[in-house]
């Protein structure tokens, strides 16, 4: 089980009020599953998903990713988790405005400690994985927002994460281009990746093999998706 | 994340916003270059003063007469010629330490061919130049058969030999010290302005015998008196001590009762010098610490700056912390960025500071001296104000938690 969580939870305290974001999640995560986190805004899912990536420490509870228990850790050995284990997807993006694509790719490598000639060599690599070998020297303002979105995932995949997780990595694209970056994700899943996403489009969910809705801080539903989508052959379809 | 990397980051970043980051260097520019441009003018002043020093000698003392009182009337300094030459052997004879050169002075006319000057004769001992520390160009000085024979040889300064012969030799050519014929048989090296702003290269120097028997002549009062004694000290010996023993000697060979003044004053040059030079290096202290606060309001505006910058980038500090930034990788990426702009700043402050003493030394004549000190000074002091000034921006910005970086709009 590469994901457990039990009993997890997270409260903020909002000036004088205590904030209970979410109120014991228990929930486990196989390797190669993709996971679609639903709900509305305030139910909790981004919290669990700041805790999934290491950005956050529960109040209380465990959590274990891929086998080593993760609460109790310093800032800094979560920041090394996180380099490690998690690649993040976001809905901004978040490309460093003044680096290439490449350059934008190898930073976690850099953090990572790995070397010049290595970090070009495997960033460049998984650039190309994207179809964007002759972007590599493009600023992310001379990309289209699907380009910058490719070029995101394949910065949270230079570092050969066993967790991508993306918090709604679609909300800033339009259909069709939501539709080949879900292609992307169903493809790297395809290959072995484990995938956890963030979103509130029941259209995108739709896509992944297990649907985890959230209320109020808990976990209302959790159920496989029998039939999910195959965003290849959609935009194959409207092509067509 | 290695150096070189962060520099690079570092220089991107500053390049991002080339007129914000200028302006902020500016502030270190002008403190730096303030600060080497005063400490230069103030090391010119101190300069001048420790060549005034080394100019007059180390350690000298010069004697000089005094007043003498005649009937309840003080008559006032070099009123009477209270001191002799005898008195000088004394000194040298009884306190080994001392070498002392009596001189008589006297305002002379020279002449030199069709060429006239009017300068201040000395008529000196062999002790001479050793006790002033004034060398020979060309030439010799006196010995004892000039001294005992009271020959008519003349040692000329370099101003008289200029304004009397030009570019032409001295030597060997015969002058007229008041209608009295002089051989030049030496040329002294050049001196400079004294204490008092005096050229002292406008002079002659005979021996003392021949000055009193062949110029001075009947206007000597006493035979054997002189103007002033110049003493120096051996190096080494306690100026106070040497001092208080030449004033007893002295006090005793006049015959002077307690309570009586001296007739004859003592004044340790040096000391003047040095009062001098202590208040030249306050000076250079003040100067450096006045423009040091315009390094410090430099300081001040890279801290400004680099708050601004944390703020504007809170979404890309977040990012790097999410990809695997730890606290330290962030703080040292914007400390790099504070020093950089504090250094760059330094050294175009240095440039600009050496450029300033230049200007000042060329159009206000005053003289000014670049240090390797001040340069070693103002880029260390240029470094530790940006790591100063930049370090608590630079923690600010690794202490954010990396979600609410994120989330930073």
């Amino acid at each position: 089980m590469l994901i457990r969580t039990r009993e997890l939870r997270k409260e903020y305290s909002l000036g004088a009020h205590r904030v209970q974001a979410i109120r014991g999640v228990s929930i486990g995560i196989d390797t190669g599953e993709f996971v679609a986190v639903m709900g509305p805004s305030g139910s909790g899912k981004s919290t669990f998903m700041n805790l999934l990536g290491c950005l956050d420490v529960p109040t209380s509870g465990d959590y274990e990713l891929a086998g080593e228990p993760v609460e109790h850790r310093t800032p800094d050995e979560l920041a090394a988790i996180r380099n490690r284990r998690v690649g993040f997807v976001f809905q901004g993006f978040n490309l460093l405005g003044r680096a290439n694509a490449l350059e934008n790719v190898e930073l976690p490598l850099i953090y990572a400690g790995v070397a010049a000639a290595d970090r070009h060599r495997r960033a460049r690599a998984r650039l190309a994985q994207m179809g964007l070998t002759d972007r590599e020297h493009h600023l992310p303002s001379q990309l289209s927002g699907g380009q910058q979105q490719r070029v995101a995932i394949a910065r949270a995949l230079v570092t050969d994460p066993v967790l991508l997780l993306a918090d709604e990595p679609t909300g800033a694209l339009d259909s069709r281009t939501s539709l080949e970056i879900m292609a992307l994700f169903q493809e790297l899943n395809r290959q072995g990746i484990t995938v956890v996403l963030v979103t509130h489009e029941r259209d995108i969910a739709q896509f992944a093999r297990r649907i985890v809705s959230f209320r109020d801080g808990l976990i209302a539903d959790d159920r496989a998706n029998a039939a999910p989508g195959d965003a290849h052959r959609l935009l194959e379809e409207s092509a067509a | 994340m290695n150096l070189w990397l962060t520099m690079r980051v570092a220089l991107r970043a500053l390049a991002a916003n080339r007129l914000r980051s200028g302006l902020t260097m500016l502030g270190i520019i002008i403190g730096v270059g303030a600060v080497i441009t005063m400490i230069a003018v103030g090391a010119g002043a101190q300069a001048r003063v420790e060549d005034q020093i080394k100019g007059l000698g180390s350690n000298l003392i010069i004697i000089m007469s005094g007043s003498v009182t005649s009937g309840g009337a003080r008559m006032g300094s070099g009123s009477s010629f209270t001191i002799s030459e005898d008195d000088a052997q004394v000194l040298m004879r009884e306190i080994p330490e001392l070498i002392s050169a009596p001189a008589v002075r006297g305002g002379v006319q020279v002449v030199a061919g069709n060429a006239n000057w009017s300068t201040a004769m000395f008529g000196v001992t062999p002790e001479y130049p050793e006790v002033r520390q004034w060398g020979l160009l060309s030439g010799r000085g006196f010995d004892t058969n000039d001294m005992t024979g009271a020959t008519k040889v003349a040692v000329l300064g370099q101003t008289v030999a200029k304004a009397l012969f030009g570019d032409t030799d001295p030597l060997d050519q015969v002058i007229r010290i008041r209608k009295v014929p002089f051989t030049v048989v030496g040329v002294l090296e050049r001196k400079g302005q004294s204490l008092f702003g005096q050229d002292q290269d406008d002079v002659v120097l005979v021996p003392l015998s021949s000055a009193r028997k062949r110029v001075l002549g009947g206007l000597q009062a006493k035979q054997r008196a002189v103007n002033t004694i110049w003493v120096k000290v051996r190096e080494g010996y306690d100026m106070k001590v040497a001092e208080g023993q030449i004033r007893d000697l002295l006090r005793q060979r006049h015959r002077l009762q307690p309570g009586q003044d001296d007739d004859f004053y003592l004044r340790n040059l040096s000391e003047v010098l040095q009062a001098q030079e202590a208040s030249s290096r306050i000076l250079t202290l003040l100067l450096a610490a006045v423009a040091s606060v315009s390094l410090l309001v430099g300081g001040i505006g890279i801290m400004n700056i680099m708050l601004v910058s944390v703020t504007e980038r809170t979404r890309e500090i977040g990012l790097r912390m999410a990809v695997g930034a730890r606290g330290n990788d962030i703080l040292t990426q914007f400390l790099v960025e504070a020093v950089t702009l504090s250094l760059v700043g330094g050294f175009v402050g240095i440039v600009l500071g050496a450029g300033g003493s230049l200007a000042i030394g060329h159009f206000a004549g005053w003289r000014t001296e670049l240090t390797t000190s001040s340069i070693v000074l103002a880029t260390g002091f240029a470094a530790v104000v940006g790591v100063f000034f930049g370090y608590y921006p630079a923690r600010k910005a690794a202490r954010l938690s990396p979600i609410e970086a994120l989330r930073y709009e």
